[in-house]
């Protein structure tokens, strides 16, 4: 029989800094746009501002609306970030919106972005320290947030290797929480084609967002001040003995054909010879 | 001195079937649509020329010509000229005085179809551009080339280069950049006579006696067509921020100000101020992410504040240095705030104040003030003008619902929004005068950067002496003689 004693949550929290492009100029709300191919064709220009991908910003509000819901029941909620110096910033939004600490596993700027396998091997490596030391069963994360995908590399694996990995329960493209931390329960609406899906899970859980679970809240500025004193516990891979060589090649990356314009016709007979020298 | 009475100097003629058989003989069939034969549209398709976009001012033209080059546009007025039919230049359509639409039934005009960039010179930043290129299409041109629009409005998506000069607009970044009469180098002008006044030079420096694209600048048309501009564009930021701050009181605004300009100075790029009743209505009616509950509890109204500058690093720091002393102050000047943490924030946080002009059109409809009026009294406009139509009896749901305050405190530039439920006579005489009456006792300008368009013709004494008002209409009659030129607009 399961202890009667309410079980304490754990939440990691992973978190991408990714590029979002000339989109701080042109105020427009779709990430997708104006995204461009680098020059040498192996990925999209990054040599732009970075925040935090948005469905990583989705996963840290989930986080800290689970805890505004259940209390005290949530214990803790950690972020973790791997990347340059710089995504410490990233670190530092994830804390302002409610994340208590957080973690950098910190690589080189100019190395080649982690792969989702390296990933997701790191966030193992991170789990099972944390919960091998812990003592108390109160002390292990048994829930882990995270972006169904990044995107600027839009591979969205992560979540599913972490699950496979740790032999975890997972849902992934969450648009609905609910923790039942009692029964050690989670139950979550997913998006599928044409509609939603409820699965119910053990804990522990990986969950992966969807545009549709939440809309992230802005950052107050109480909050960010705060944040500047909430502790961000520095690691190297070395530390965690992964390697971050990467094992795929990208080959090309190209922009999508651009669109030529449409005519305009006068007459129907003209139509029919466009069509005819067209060849269709 | 000689006074020219323009109020109804010449019985203008109304087009005619004969007129457009003249126009079809160098327009495409596509540059003309007329309810008039040989080919007759429907109303439907002249409606969104014969109306602004806020539906308060209706034309009865018959006709709308889209001429795609200034050659054409020139044989258009030449035209006019000599029938003494009125014209009235469209660009978007976007602005808030119905300066763009017809008064009875003038021929419309559109630049739409003259839409060409010409050059532009990464070098200098100089742009030169066709009169319709719409505002947001430019920015886009420049912006692979690192530079960005020296004007930005909430009508971006829609409003054209043409009217944005036409009309002197001003917006949002020119606490920045300032003034078009500044940043425009040069025009090509399409006098009322035909004739093509070609100032299109791309100098930066050029004293060499009267400069006369200063006057079509802001003459709402009144002078002459606007076809093609040549405008210097500014190096585009490398790092842009904003912050929205909730304040308790009104009077920390300028106190606020004064702070803000000392510790961002050349990073500050707007400094834009909302009241508690427009934040409401942008919200209401979703104009970007609202601020939670405890953020804009106890708040008055709200400040935008956004740099712009050369180094994010350094940027970031002096902002995060100036938010701390603002927040650690023992009588701290805001209650708390929101610093944008992504583009998309960023762009939400603009959203609450640039979707105020949306919000209060669907709400209701609206009178709109623009006016510069000194700065600390911004607060005791707004509140006496909402004093002075509850004293009529006009506070009520069936009458005026809000009267709302926003714009932008750097220039000095208030927008004061009446939202009613219809427009009513008793609502319009409520407002003016007083209004105008107000702006007169502070010295004020009845119009900040909206122009007079037909709605102010009016009022103008209130903001311009009869020795000014006298010498702009000897300068009309120079230009324009027939008084063909969008007859009713700016001067009576």
């Amino acid at each position: 029989m399961r202890p009667t004693s309410a079980r304490l949550l754990n939440i990691l929290v992973p978190v991408k800094s990714t590029s979002d492009d000339a989109l701080e100029f042109c105020r427009a709300v779709d990430y997708a746009v104006k995204i461009r191919v680098n020059p040498q064709q192996t990925g999209i220009d990054t040599n732009v501002k970075h925040s935090m991908n948005p469905f990583d910003e989705i996963a840290v509000e989930e986080a800290v609306r689970l805890r505004e819901k259940l209390k005290a029941s949530v214990k803790t909620i950690k972020a973790v970030t791997i990347g340059p110096p710089k995504s410490v910033d990233t670190l530092r939004t994830a804390l302002a919106m409610g994340a208590d600490s957080a973690i950098h596993v910190e690589i080189a700027e100019s190395g080649p972005s982690p792969e989702p396998l390296a990933v997701a091997k790191t966030l193992r490596a991170i789990i099972e320290k944390q919960n091998g030391a812990a003592t108390d069963a109160k002390d292990k994360i048994d829930v882990v947030i995270l972006g169904k995908q990044a995107i600027d590399d839009d591979l969205g694996v992560t979540g599913q290797m972490l699950a496979g990995l740790l032999g975890w329960s997972q849902a992934t493209f969450a648009s609905k929480v609910e923790i039942d931390e009692a029964k050690g329960e989670a139950t979550v609406v997913r998006e599928i084609d044409g509609g939603g899906e409820e699965i119910k899970c053990k804990l522990p859980i990986v969950i992966t967002t969807d545009l549709r679970l939440n809309e992230p809240r802005y950052a107050s500025l109480p909050n960010i001040m705060k944040a500047k004193k909430k502790p961000i516990e520095k690691l190297s891979p070395a530390d965690l003995g992964i390697d971050y060589t990467p094992q795929l090649e990208t080959i090309k990356v190209a922009e999508p054909a651009k669109r030529v314009g449409g005519g305009k016709v006068a007459s129907v007979d003209e139509l029919v010879q466009k069509l005819k020298e067209a060849g269709i | 001195m000689l006074s020219y009475r323009l109020s109804s100097p010449v019985k203008l003629t109304p087009v005619t079937e004969h007129d457009l058989a003249h126009f079809s003989k160098f327009l495409q069939p596509s540059s003309i649509i007329s309810t008039l034969s040989p080919n007759p549209s429907s109303q439907d398709e002249l409606a969104p020329y014969n109306s602004d976009w806020m539906g308060r001012y209706k034309g009865h033209s018959t006709t709308v010509l889209k001429p795609k080059t200034t050659q054409e546009v020139s044989e258009i007025l030449k035209w006019c000229n000599a029938k003494r039919i009125g014209v009235v230049p469209q660009g978007g359509n976007t602005g808030l005085v119905g300066g763009s639409v017809p008064v009875n039934d003038e021929i419309v005009l559109s630049l739409s179809n003259l839409n060409k960039v010409r050059s532009f010179d990464p070098v200098s930043g100089i742009l030169v551009a066709d009169a319709g290129c719409i505002l947001e299409s430019l920015t886009d041109y420049v912006a692979p080339h690192n530079h960005i629009m020296p004007i930005d409005l909430g009508a971006k998506g829609s409003c054209q280069i043409g009217g944005n000069v036409a009309t002197n607009a001003g917006g949002l970044r020119l606490l920045r950049y300032g003034s078009l009469h500044g940043t425009v180098l040069g025009l090509e002008v399409v006098l009322p006579d035909g004739t093509i006044l070609d100032q299109l030079t791309t100098l930066r420096k050029d004293n060499t006696g009267y400069d006369l694209k200063q006057l079509f600048i802001g003459a709402e048309g009144t002078l002459g067509v606007i076809t093609a501009v040549s405008i210097l564009t500014p190096p585009a930021p490398q790092a842009s921020n904003n912050v929205i701050l909730a304040l308790p009181s009104f009077d920390n605004v300028l106190p606020l100000y004064q702070t803000v300009k000392r510790h961002l100075s050349e990073i500050l790029s707007a400094f834009e101020f909302i009241d508690r009743t427009a934040y409401d209505l942008a919200v209401k009616h979703g104009q970007g992410r609202a601020l939670s509950e405890d953020d804009v509890e106890g708040a008055e109204c709200f400040v935008l504040v956004e740099t712009s500058g050369g180094r994010r690093e350094h940027d970031e720091e002096k902002l995060s240095d100036l938010l701390e002393l603002l927040l650690s102050a023992d009588k701290p000047l805001v209650n708390t705030g929101v610093l944008s943490q992504s583009p998309a924030q960023f762009s939400s946080i603009w959203a609450l104040r640039e979707g105020v002009t949306e919000a209060v059109s669907k709400e209701g409809k609206a009178y709109k003030y623009d006016i510069s009026v000194p700065l600390s009294s911004f607060k005791e406009v707004v509140d006496n003008t909402r004093e002075h139509l509850r004293s009529k009896g006009l506070l009520h749901d069936k009458a005026v619902k809000f009267v709302l305050g926003y714009g932008h405190v750097g220039d000095g530039n208030l927008h004061l929004n009446v939202c009613a439920d219809a427009y009513l006579p008793e609502i319009q005489d409520a407002l003016e005068p007083y209004i105008y009456e107000v702006v007169s006792k502070y010295r004020g300008s009845i119009s900040a950067e909206h122009g007079i368009g037909a709605m102010k013709t009016h009022a103008l004494p209130y903001s311009k002496s009869a020795t000014s008002i006298e010498l702009m209409k000897k300068i009309k009659h120079i230009f324009d003689p027939q008084g063909i030129m969008n007859p009713g607009k700016v001067l009576e």
